[in-house]
């Protein structure tokens, strides 16, 4: 991971604490509000921390394929959630998600991120050149 | 929350963070201009987080959520640190950027953390 990957690292980074924080709380606070809603949150906080994970891992094959699972499935939720939010508001009326209206409450970076994570997957296709053979499979790299 | 030093705190997390964003598309590595405004944010989260104990005891109380504002405050605190950690392990004009995104982020939830703290909850 160097120059500007490590950049979407810090932004999915973000991305994951303020979409974990938020869950965190509404779950905590009134879970039975809006149970499909505080779902959602929480499965986006997990997307976002498994994006992370898995971009700053890309190097390795494995970890290459989930960035890019989790990165589709994060467009798809941001287009799906953000698309009913408009078209079925009540599902959402209770209180919002990060997805709610394409993540308009972030400024729109969760509609963006996943564009910025596929350029980047797609441009290190082959994942980092190593400065050294990889021999320890388990383990942190950094 | 204090007002005025919520505006101070956003105010100059806005300032280093465009000052670093800048610089670092501009090519500059970090350097003591930017880790110390990095370092003046996170005394200012500090600061914030000795009020947010002493203010309900002196009648000012949150109007909104608690559990939220803490989770929005510490969440600010642990930013600055960790975005100079991730970014120094490599020196580059990214690590410069880097540290602009984090306090961008920061003036975003101070500002957040100001609207829970005066709104009452729905």
């Amino acid at each position: 991971m160097t120059g500007i990957g490590r950049v979407l690292v810090v932004v999915y980074a973000i991305m994951a604490l303020a979409a974990t924080g938020r869950s965190f709380v509404q779950i905590v606070e009134d879970f039975d509000a809006a149970p499909l809603a505080y779902t959602l949150s929480a499965a986006s906080a997990v997307v976002y921390i498994l994006a992370t994970v898995a971009l700053i891992q890309s190097a390795s094959q494995a970890w290459y394929v989930v960035a890019w699972i989790a990165i589709c499935f994060e467009l798809a939720g941001v287009l799906v959630v953000g698309t009913l939010s408009l078209v079925m508001p009540e599902l959402f009326a209770h209180d919002a998600t990060v997805w709610s209206g394409y993540g308009y409450g972030y400024f729109w970076v969760p509609l963006v991120l996943p564009f910025v994570g596929i350029w980047w997957l797609v441009t290190h296709r082959d994942g980092a050149p190593e400065p050294v053979p990889e021999q320890i499979v388990e383990g942190s790299s950094w | 929350m204090i007002e005025w030093f919520t505006l101070v705190q956003v105010a100059v997390a806005c300032l280093v963070g465009l000052l670093a964003v800048i610089l670092g598309l501009a090519g500059r590595r970090p350097s003591d201009l930017t880790v110390g405004g990095m370092a003046v944010i996170l005394l200012l989260l500090i600061a914030q987080v000795v009020m947010a104990i002493v203010a309900p005891f002196t009648g000012n109380e949150p109007a909104g959520s608690a559990l939220e504002y803490w989770v929005y405050l510490v969440s600010a605190v642990l930013l600055p640190p960790a975005a100079v950690v991730w970014a120094l392990i490599e020196r580059s004009r990214w690590s410069t950027v880097i540290m602009g995104i984090a306090a961008l982020s920061v003036a975003v939830m101070v500002w957040r953390m100001q609207v829970i703290w005066t709104t009452p909850a729905a």
